[in-house]
């Protein structure tokens, strides 16, 4: 894929339109993980929009939104960071590689009580 | 009256509880949960990605068999309300993916969303009566409890419909029923840290954390919550008790 198809397909996937946005960091405000995020919210937002690609695919905060959806119930414009976000990480995860998390990993976090809704959840958001 | 019920995999492992009591005080309530056949994973997270269509068929398998019995779908499970009441919407709404879906499921007839997806608590509300539910309380529970809700049942709002999401009463009025007295907290709303918990210890420590603190400061004593990953999550890092609401429910009616 070319760098513009890569920027096309991300916006079509994203489900939202970010040039609604007005920049108003009403998402950012209530976002649960905004101190874990060097890209935040908003600017995932007006990066797709603005097409700069490279800083959306080298974000670290695609490991940390929680899909609390706090940022799409918020935002008075109707444009949904989550989706911006989750759409970057699938672009991310979907090359050869990428995956965010390596199965070696899991055994010496996983506990006695942790449910499998949570090994599930987490594949799903950061594996292909 | 039967129902079609959707367990999930997490409430026949982990989360018997969230189940067990759930049946228990559901017949106590004159409603029989049916759970249906050969049911998958849901995938514990609904793939926002508009191009997603595989991860989403475990759902529309199961609205499609209680589209043939009965017409309604029963949850228990957050995350499972979450996704199967989502991918309804889609099949609903998604001509995209509505057609994928069923071209590649090549059911008898197309699902188009048919099937009134509902969550144990609404059921609840909306079929048994919170005032039903209290002239069939026999233990009332009379302890301060705030209501955890965190995001599955309640976001994204229109599609959910659950509740008001920025300020929702149903567990609230769900623990007046039973005799308990509703704790209002600020944070109930927010999120526990969710999944990351496998990638970023930290951040789920903090936020649940916080929730408690908040709840705490309201003068709860425990908290309820419909979620086996919220539990997990709380009871890990906050330092309260917090149990399923069904469990009281079963303890209230006297069926525990
Ligand atoms: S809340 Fe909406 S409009 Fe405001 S900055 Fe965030 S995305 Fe933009
Ligand atoms: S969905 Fe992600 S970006 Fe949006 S508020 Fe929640 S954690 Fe923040």
């Amino acid at each position: 894929m070319t760098r513009q198809d890569t920027l096309e397909n991300i916006v079509r996937i994203s489900g939202t339109d970010a040039k609604k946005c007005m920049k108003c960091g009403k998402c950012d405000g209530r976002c649960p993980a905004y101190n874990d995020m060097d890209v935040k919210p908003h600017q995932f937002v007006n990066y797709v929009a603005e097409g700069k690609l490279e800083k959306l695919l080298a974000s670290h905060a695609i490991w940390n939104c929680l899909s609390c959806m706090a940022c799409v119930e918020r935002c008075p414009r109707g444009v949904a960071p989550q989706g911006v976000i989750e759409a970057v990480r699938d672009t991310v995860i979907r090359m050869q590689g990428n995956n965010g998390i390596k199965a070696e990993e899991i055994p010496p976090i996983v506990d006695e009580m942790i449910p499998q809704q949570l090994l599930v959840s987490a594949y799903r958001k950061y594996n292909k | 009256m039967k129902i079609c019920y959707y367990p999930g995999c997490t409430l026949k492992t982990k989360a018997k509880e969230l189940d067990r009591y759930a049946r228990l005080s559901a017949e106590a309530l004159g409603v029989t949960m049916e759970e249906i056949e050969n049911w998958q994973c849901c995938g514990a997270v609904y793939p926002t990605a508009r191009d997603e269509i595989a991860t989403k068929l475990s759902a529309v398998r199961a609205l499609d068999y209680a589209k043939h019995n009965g017409g309604k779908l029963l949850t228990l499970c957050s995350a499972c309300h979450n996704v199967i009441k989502r991918v309804n919407d889609d099949m609903t709404n998604d001509e995209n993916i509505r057609t994928k879906a069923n071209n590649y499921l090549a059911l008898d007839e197309a699902y188009a969303g048919e099937t009134q997806v509902i969550h144990y608590l609404e059921m609840l509300r909306d079929i048994v009566g919170f005032d039903a539910i209290k002239e069939k309380v026999v233990n009332p529970i009379g302890k301060k409890i705030g209501a955890y809700y965190g995001c599955l049942l309640l976001r994204p709002g229109k599609v959910m419909a659950f509740d008001n999401p920025e300020n929702p009463t149903i567990i609230e009025d769900f623990l007046q029923a039973i005799g308990a007295t509703p704790v209002k907290y600020p944070m109930r709303n927010e999120c526990c840290g969710a999944y990351v918990a496998l990638k970023n210890e930290n951040l789920p420590k903090e936020r649940s954390k916080a929730i408690v603190k908040n709840a705490e400061s309201h003068g709860a004593e425990m908290l309820v919550t419909a979620c086996p990953l919220c539990l997990y999550n709380i009871q890990k890092n906050g330092g309260m008790p917090v149990v399923y609401f069904t469990e009281l429910l079963a303890e209230a009616l006297g069926v525990k």
